[in-house]
């Protein structure tokens, strides 16, 4: 396995987005991962979101923990700068990325295992924080790059490949996000390009921390019988909550989905999102009722997906912080220098 | 080895004992500073325990003409107002000297255990009892009432003290005059009662012109401010937090725009010291400059990602300031028992850049430094300075500001460079002195560039090569080489000697000057020699081999500076030997003088017998 760059061909007629740029701008490195890992479906959407919102690759900044989902943020978007931490230490290397600057957008790539076990306090913090960031997990159920053991989201009663069977509870990030307060909380599979795409551009224009928990099958080692990340059981047992439907701020056309009530949600940077209620009964904007619903929908064995909470009035990160509006890595030398009259003075004191 | 000098003029040692979280520090420090006033070269140091309230706590005033900046090691008064501790603080007392206690109470008789000491007795409860009100304020008043009893005893002048007072109190001029009032109660008692002043007194002299009164930690913390600093990330711990402390406190009222509250920092309280070590990597990759403070344990948390600070080459500014270990450890009390795991902080092959401050002198320019060379060599530096430097109050020349300094950002590609070139590959080393080129996210997509702790080439692309792999950690060394020439390079005095030298590091250098200069006066002809950063530079081996026997001395069990310097250079281990002092208190001058008048006097000794407990 080895690294390549991809030539990047120019065809003349890939459809190109409002910066003139195809969705083959928005590529990576050839992925390493296994043939039919979820993984590279949510690389897949990301590129496509990434396309669809016009990003400037130069703006978008990349980060990631340790493990095949980790991997993965080599994979996209070769024009923006990345950092692959170390495990389950990302939150924190994204914090500081985004403490320095501001004005760029900050998408984290993360597993279960990264996540939900070695990186867990590092995860809550982020959200406390409110940092503004996409923190995408890939949630397969297993670690994945060190062969196949439980990660802390594994269900009871999951067996392992060789039938070991899991008799802890899971730790779902979803809830957890939700108790913490988080202000942007999803969940989607990794199948499901067409609630993932739309989702993964709502997060991007969200300020604040977004989490989207994508379920994500292994498919060497959580696509058995007796797994419940498997794309079967996935596939079966997930009930669409809330459809988002993201419009671009500057054209005001979205492909409708679904059939039922919507409710528009303006995003901080201006541009909307429609949520689509499937439920009728469902309001993502109320956390409580939106726990309630999840968990309702896990006692049957469902997964929620959709934007399951969004509240779009949480001060992020840099508001907390009354930082200016220009990134601290380009406030100049001499604004940030006190300089020598300034320093005699201070120490006058010490005299 | 006792050293007292016949004449004790501007020469002598005050401790005085009290219990924590009774506010004797403004007391000790009014007391110091009042004789700093007077002209007179004073040293501060503070012994507190790990608690909030309840425990034993001293501090420890030198008077010292020479201005010499260490203890001494001796006592000549003691100020005993905890009854818990008059036993041992009774034995400290260097004969001749003096001990005062508080006489509200009767007198213990285990005060008469020592004859050859002047118990005197001042009520100190009772004067403060009769003149103010309120449990609290009778608290304080006693602490500023001793004040006044030593400034009667010392003869020193109430004038200075008001002054100060003054300046202190410049809002709350009330307080002024309640606080005179107890300074005179004691003055006045002291007078009446005591044979004043006693031999050990203060003169009025003209030694501190342009020198100022400051910790380590507040200097490095002001440092990191001129350094250009925007992003502090830290989790709380002794003896670190005070560095942080000044940070934001200067920060705040020097880098906040009053009309908006809007501030040109960011200072993030992390949930560890994984975290905010993360942090200052996140943010030094993003372009700014960032640093966190923390002590041992904080470092042994932040190994990992040391490590990959290291082979992202991503500057990572760390002040350690050390504290007594291994684990927990006595949180407040002193030791460089941090030389070796910072050096080679990390799994792997890791070697580490580290500066060794001295004082709070060098705590302040070593920030700007710290932050020039991790962007110059793209690497962490670690700053490693510790309990005494940090906390402790130290008189240094007052810190002048270079208004020509510009921060060294090392090689960093802008946009317009990188148009210019055809290719941007991140750990290529264009220059030869193994030094890639960096860029920093959203400049330009053409320097983009993925930075990951696994195996990558010098193109910056993953590798599992032998070949490529090996390419970058060989540029890596040579970088290493580079480092050893733009560090600080050794302070060095030679010449006197070609048989002996003194070898120490940061704190060490105070006693170990007092040493040198004590041991000369009895005609011992001695070289010196301070490192001052890692990796050594060529003139730290030149100076090993220079002299036939160097005494390292450090404030660690295990010699870990002496391993160091037989690990990277090619000294012969015979040449060194160990003077080891890891009590927890500051090292004082005759601790080295007395080992190396044991060597002196006893060559036959093996070196292991100089290592005491
Ligand atoms: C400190 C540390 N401990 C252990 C590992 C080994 N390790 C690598 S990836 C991984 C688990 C990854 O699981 P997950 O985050 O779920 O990612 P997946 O591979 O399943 O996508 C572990 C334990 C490591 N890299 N670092
Ligand atoms: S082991 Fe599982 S998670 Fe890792 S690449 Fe293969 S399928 Fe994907
Ligand atoms: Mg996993």
């Amino acid at each position: 396995m080895s690294f390549m760059a991809k030539p990047k061909v120019a065809h003349p007629d890939l459809p190109k987005n409002s910066r003139g740029l195809t969705r083959r701008d928005y590529e990576g490195a050839n992925s390493t991962l296994c043939a039919g890992c979820g993984h590279d479906s949510i690389t897949a959407a990301i590129v496509e979101a990434c396309w669809a919102n016009a990003v400037e690759p130069r703006t978008l900044v990349k980060l990631s923990g340790i493990g095949c989902s980790s991997k993965t943020t080599a994979y996209f978007v070769s024009g923006s700068h990345g950092f692959n931490s170390v495990h389950g230490r990302m939150p924190s290397v994204a914090t500081g990325a985004n403490a320095a600057n501001r004005k760029l957008s900050y998408i984290g790539i993360s597993g279960d295992g990264d996540t939900l076990s070695i990186g867990l306090g590092q995860f809550i913090h982020a959200i406390r924080r409110n940092l503004n960031m996409v923190y995408i997990i890939e949630n397969n159920g297993v670690y994945g790059l060190t062969k196949g053991q439980f990660s802390a989201s594994a269900d009871i009663g999951t067996t392992a490949k060789k039938g070991e069977v899991n008799n802890q509870a899971p730790i779902d990030p979803v809830q957890l996000a939700l108790t913490l307060g988080a202000s942007f909380v999803a969940r989607s599979f990794s199948g499901d390009k067409a609630q993932l795409v739309p989702l993964i551009q709502a997060a991007m224009h969200h300020d604040g921390f977004a989490l989207i928990d994508v379920l994500s099958p292994c498919v060497t080692f959580n696509d058995h019988e007796g797994s419940t990340r498997s794309y079967e059981y996935s596939r079966e047992h997930y009930e669409e909550a809330v459809h988002a439907d993201f419009v671009a701020p500057a054209a005001n056309i979205t492909v409708q989905y679904g059939e039922g009530e919507s409710v528009p949600v303006t995003m901080h940077d201006g541009s909307r999102i429609i949520l689509r209620k499937v439920d009728s009964g469902y309001d993502p904007t109320d956390r409580g009722a939106a726990l309630a619903r999840i968990r309702e929908r896990l006692r049957a064995q469902e997964y929620l997906t959709g934007l399951l909470h969004i509240s779009t009035n949480q001060p992020e990160f840099h508001q907390l912080n009354a930082t200016p509006d220009m990134p601290l890595n380009q406030i100049p030398y001499a604004t940030l220098n006190p300089g020598s009259a300034v320093l005699a003075k201070i120490l006058a004191r010490y005299r | 080895m006792p050293y007292a000098a016949p004449d004790r003029v501007n020469d002598f040692v005050i401790k005085i004992g009290t219990v924590n979280g009774t506010g004797s520090a403004s007391a000790n420090g009014l007391l110091m500073k009042a004789v700093f006033r007077s002209g007179v070269p004073v040293v501060g140091k503070n012994y507190f325990p790990s608690n909030i309230q309840g425990l034993p706590t001293w501090y420890e005033i030198r008077v010292t003409r020479d201005g010499h900046r260490a203890r001494s090691g001796q006592v000549d008064i003691m100020v005993a107002l905890n009854a818990e501790t008059y036993a041992r603080d009774l034995q400290e007392v260097t004969s001749g000297g003096y001990f005062l206690y508080d006489s509200t109470w009767p007198r213990p008789a285990l005060l008469q255990m020592r004859d050859d000491v002047t118990v005197l007795g001042a009520p100190l409860a009772r004067l403060c009892n009769e003149n103010f009100n309120g449990a609290r304020t009778r608290i304080l008043m006693k602490n500023i009432c001793y004040a006044g009893v030593l400034a009667a005893l010392h003869d020193i002048d109430p004038e200075v003290i008001r002054a100060l007072l003054t300046e202190t109190y410049a809002k709350k001029p009330q307080l002024v005059d309640s606080n005179m009032k107890a300074i005179q109660l004691g003055y006045d008692y002291a007078k009446q009662h005591f044979d004043c002043p006693l031999p050990l007194r203060v003169e009025k002299m003209d030694a501190t012109r342009g020198q100022i009164i400051i910790d380590g930690n507040t200097a490095a913390g002001l440092g990191c401010v001129y350094a250009g600093a925007t992003v502090a990330a830290w989790y709380p711990i002794t003896p670190s937090t005070s560095l942080m402390d000044a940070f934001k406190g200067f920060a705040e009222k020097l880098r906040a725009d009053p009309a908006t509250g809007r501030k040109n920092y960011i200072s993030i309280q992390a949930e560890d010291e994984l975290a905010s070590v993360g942090m200052v990597i996140g943010a030094s990759w993003n372009g700014a400059r960032a640093f966190t403070a923390t002590s041992g344990p904080g470092l042994s948390l932040m190994q990992e990602f040391i490590g990959l600070a290291y082979y992202t080459e991503t500057p990572t500014v760390i002040f350690d300031v050390q504290r007594v270990g291994p684990s927990t450890g006595m949180p407040t009390r002193t030791q460089q028992c941090d030389i070796r795991s910072a050096a080679y902080a990390s799994h792997g092959d890791t070697r580490q850049v580290c500066l060794y401050p001295a004082n709070p002198e060098e705590c302040f320019h070593f920030a700007p430094l710290a932050f020039d060379l991790a962007e110059r060599l793209q690497t962490p530096v670690l700053v490693l300075s510790d309990i005494d430097i940090g906390m402790n109050d130290w008189m240094c020349p007052e810190f002048k500001w270079d208004d020509s300094y510009v921060p060294d950002r090392g090689k960093v590609l802008d946009e317009a460079e990188l148009a210019r070139i055809d290719k941007f590959w991140r750990y290529y080393d264009h220059d030869d002195d193994g030094i890639p080129q960096r860029t920093i996210p959203g400049v330009s997509s053409k320097g983009a560039y993925f930075a990951r702790g696994s195996g990558h080439n010098q193109y910056g692309a993953y590798t599992e090569d032998s070949r490529e792999y090996q390419v970058v950690v060989d540029r890596l060394r040579k970088k290493w080489l580079t480092a050893a020439r733009m560090v600080p390079k050794a302070l060095i005095e030679s010449g006197s000697s070609a048989e002996l030298a003194v070898v120490t590091v940061g704190s060490g250098d105070a006693p170990a000057r007092e040493a040198i200069a004590r041991l000369r006066a009895q005609g011992v002809k001695i070289d010196y020699m301070r490192v001052r950063g890692f990796p050594f530079g060529e003139e730290v081996e030149q100076f090993l081999e220079a002299h036939q026997l160097n005494f390292i001395v450090e404030q660690n069990r295990d010699a870990q500076l002496r391993s160091l310097l037989t690990l990277e250079t090619g000294v012969a281990k015979s040449r060194m030997r160990s003077i080891l002092h890891y009590n927890g208190l500051p090292l004082a001058a005759s601790y080295v003088i007395d080992g190396v008048m044991a060597a002196v006097q006893d060559h036959a000794r093996p070196a292991a017998q100089l290592v005491r407990p």
